[in-house]
């Protein structure tokens, strides 16, 4: 795989080439520009300011002080000093209110519709993969490294640029990179996609960076802790719109109502805390109709379902799913690939049928589509 | 890697002599200038030289000069010094952060502020600031040059305005000293802060010109240092750059160098105007100091430009850097009406006393270049095209 990605790098004739490294502060982007300048490579370093981190300190209940999130202060200047270090351009470029409109907006607005939204999936589409490739082609770098866990390969045989797991499967990113087009793909790649986390961090330290022991960012860069609701209460708030009032039943499975809830987004599917009725056996979150404001509760062999539909596809390996296929769903970033059947059931729609049933599908997840470590594609489940 | 500088609205280089003029004040002339001994006596005799050129810089008194940390400090004090709980206070929308945040901490403290409107042009309308007065009116503060565009405010109204009302004018000369002859008598200030690093002196030293018989309420509180209005020990080093600089600027001044300055913006102005289509200058057709000029280049982001010329070795500047390092748009420029696009747009290319013709050649071969780059790659470019 190293090798592919080498034999690409020479006859691009690397040596001309600028190549920005988006940089995060963190431990992996850091250590890629590291690798790349010892390497000797024309690197640029780039931060995306995409979020103000101060902006809801304070509202309802935020947190006043944030630091070790992806954009903070802290994460900047941690970036800039290792582009000091290592001796390369670094500029942090503002990006703000794209991210706002295409992540944070979505963001608050599936969770407002009853779906579980995934916001660094839509960062990386619009922000990361788009809006960064735009401003490396802008000042004269013609690719962008990153420090995802994840491959990149062009297969000569089908034309196409393939993305792939990487080898520690345990940092696998691939999930959040279904959305990434040819064009994107041919103009990025990850240098860490055969190393592991350990080696990374080795890497790291044996350069000396200051950032090698970092802790890694596991949340949504921009809420801090964690509390989504939280962040939504105050981002409607500071954006001077109510909340809007989705309060209504909660229901079985058999359409009995046995209780009330105070909001839709309070809900994610599978979620069994904080239903507010006692009942002999636990209850979880089967389903949310944003509709009629019902949030529909059940026992946990209701969870289980053996089909989704996935819209607004990407296919990468391919160029179409002209008859059924074999392939390995992840139906969210912590499960294995599960085997299943993908079929076209319209133009925008991909149905997938899991060979065993799965537990708690959730609309506004993504369901992307694996064949061995090679991704097929995915969508959108609905 | 050849560099050019084009950006000294931002920062100045020191000159050569102002080192040389400083170089004794850190290990040999060392003393701290309120000891009553020989080594306070010769710091103290360097400080008050500096004080008699900053003074003659400006057409003041001596006495009517404060050193300070630069012109952030100079900004505060002014504002702070001379306005109380209840006062009103009439600033303008194109001032400098310093100005403006001085005056919202003070929003808080129970004043009054009217923010002034620009016009098109960035001007300041004297008529609007005589509109604007109330009887609790304490002070106006409106720059003298802008920062972003170079334009020159109509001090000397403002200031008759003012002195008939019996209101205390300030205003920020930070850049404007230096490039163009500056008289606090003909401004008909009562303040008026500078900036050591801008005219070639080092960071971290200023003044403020207080009108004698003005009653400031110091910032710094501690030792009697500068008449009681500015406590602390004096940055002895950077007094003495300043006031070397502003010899230095007195004389160019008289030599009418600043023509020079502005033959080479013209040039570089009309020149980028020659070679790239869909450009204008913000602030058109104002008068403005010698050194800059704010050029809106349309269907390009601003930021991308400025790191592409930076990765070829030409330093110029879009907009304000923000605590992260990332830019947000001119909120001089929003002011003038532009929209976020179009302030996004806008390069500010402002040249130094050490900025040669070679400079302007290269800047003027690299821009059109970067620029034409950059459009190839703009989707609302290439629409406009098609459309023609």
């Amino acid at each position: 795989m190293l090798t592919e990605a080498i034999e690409l790098e020479s006859r691009l004739s690397l040596s001309t080439n600028t190549i920005a490294v988006a940089m995060s502060g963190g431990v992996d982007s850091s250590t890629v520009a590291a690798m790349l300048c010892a390497e000797g490579h024309n690197i640029v370093g780039l931060t995306m300011q995409l979020w103000n981190q101060r902006r809801l300190a304070g509202h309802e209940g935020m947190p006043e002080q944030v630091t070790g999130r992806c954009c903070s202060l802290d994460d900047v200047y941690d970036a800039r000093r290792v582009a000091q270090q290592i001796g390369i351009p670094y500029y942090v470029v503002n990006h703000e209110d794209r991210f706002e409109r295409d992540v944070v907006r979505p963001f608050v607005e599936e969770y407002l519709s009853g779906r579980t939204p995934i916001p660094c999936s839509l960062c990386n589409n619009h922000l990361k993969f788009d809006q960064l490739l735009i401003v490396a082609q802008q000042i004269g770098a013609e690719r962008v490294a990153t420090g995802h866990y994840a491959r990149v390969s062009h297969d000569e045989g089908r034309g196409r640029w393939l993305l792939k797991r990487p080898a520690d499967l345990s940092k696998d990113q691939t999930y959040f990179l279904f959305g990434l087009t040819q064009a994107q793909l041919s103009r990025t790649f990850f240098p860490l996609g055969d190393m592991t986390k350990a080696q990374v961090r080795e890497l790291a330290a044996k350069h000396r960076l200051a950032i090698a022991e970092k802790p890694d960012s596991q949340e949504i860069c921009f809420v801090p802790g964690g509390d989504y609701k939280r962040f939504i209460d105050a981002y409607l708030s500071e954006q001077g719109e109510s909340l809007p009032d989705t309060a209504g039943d909660l229901v079985t499975t058999n359409g009995e109502v046995i209780g009330e809830h105070s909001g839709i987004h309070n809900f994610t599917v599978g979620q069994r805390k904080g239903l507010g009725v006692a009942t002999g056996s636990p209850l979880y979150v089967i389903q949310i109709s944003g509709a009629n404001k019902q949030v529909i509760v059940g026992g946990d062999e209701h969870l289980y379902s053996q089909s989704l539909r996935a819209k607004r596809v990407n296919l990468i390996s391919i160029a179409d799913v002209r008859e059924p296929m074999r392939v390995a769903v992840k139906i969210r970033h912590r499960h294995e690939p599960a085997p299943a059947v993908i079929e076209r059931t319209g133009d925008d729609e991909i149905l997938v049928t899991f060979d065993e049933p799965q537990r708690a599908i959730t609309p506004g997840q993504a369901a992307v589509f694996y064949d061995g470590d090679v991704v097929v594609g995915g969508g959108w489940i609905t | 890697m050849h560099r050019v500088y084009l950006d000294n609205n931002a920062t100045t280089p020191v000159l050569s002599e102002v080192f040389e003029a400083m170089r004794p004040y850190f290990a040999e002339r060392f003393g701290n200038a309120s000891s009553i001994h020989h080594h306070g006596q010769e710091t103290r005799a360097a400080v008050e030289d500096a004080r008699e050129s900053v003074a003659k810089l400006l057409g003041c008194a001596a006495s009517e000069i404060v050193f300070t940390s630069g012109g952030t400090e100079s900004d505060n004090l002014a504002i702070a010094g001379a306005v109380a709980a209840g006062d009103h206070v009439i600033t303008s929308s194109i001032e400098h952060h310093a100005v403006l945040h001085a005056c919202k901490h003070l929003e808080k403290a129970g004043c009054e502020v009217t923010v002034l409107p620009s016009d098109g042009r960035g001007l300041i309308d004297p008529e609007d600031v005589r509109r604007a007065l109330r009887p609790n009116t304490k002070m106006v503060s409106v720059m003298t040059a802008n920062n972003e565009t170079g334009v020159l405010q109509p001090v000397e109204e403002i200031g008759r305005i003012a002195a008939e009302a019996g209101v205390i004018f300030h205003t920020d000369a930070v850049q404007a000293a230096a490039k163009i002859p500056v008289d606090v008598r003909q401004a008909g200030c009562h303040a008026l802060s500078i900036s050591g690093h801008k005219i070639h002196a080092p960071q971290g030293v200023g003044a403020l010109y207080v009108k004698k018989g003005t009653r400031l309420q110091p910032l710094f509180h501690g030792g009697r240092h500068e008449r009681q209005r500015r406590a602390g020990t004096e940055n002895v080093a950077g007094i003495v750059g300043l006031g070397k600089a502003a010899q230095l600027a007195k004389e160019a001044l008289g030599r009418g160098d600043e023509n020079k300055m502005s033959a080479m913006r013209d040039r570089l102005e009309q020149g980028i105007l020659g070679q790239v289509d869909d450009v204008a200058v913000n602030g058109q057709g104002t008068p403005r100091v010698p050194n800059t000029t704010n050029i809106r280049i349309d269907h390009i982001e601003g930021e991308s430009l400025v790191i592409a010329l930076d990765l070829k070795g030409l330093a110029v500047s879009t907009g304000a850097a923000c605590s992260s390092g990332a830019i947000e748009p001119s909120h001089v420029l929003i002011a003038m009406g532009l929209r976020p696009d179009e302030a996004r747009a806008s390069i500010r290319f402002s040249l130094g006393k050490q900025t040669t013709e070679a400079d302007i050649d290269f800047a003027l071969a690299l821009v059109p270049e970067a620029v034409a780059r950059l459009r190839e790659l703009s989707p609302t470019y290439k629409k406009q095209a098609g459309s023609s």
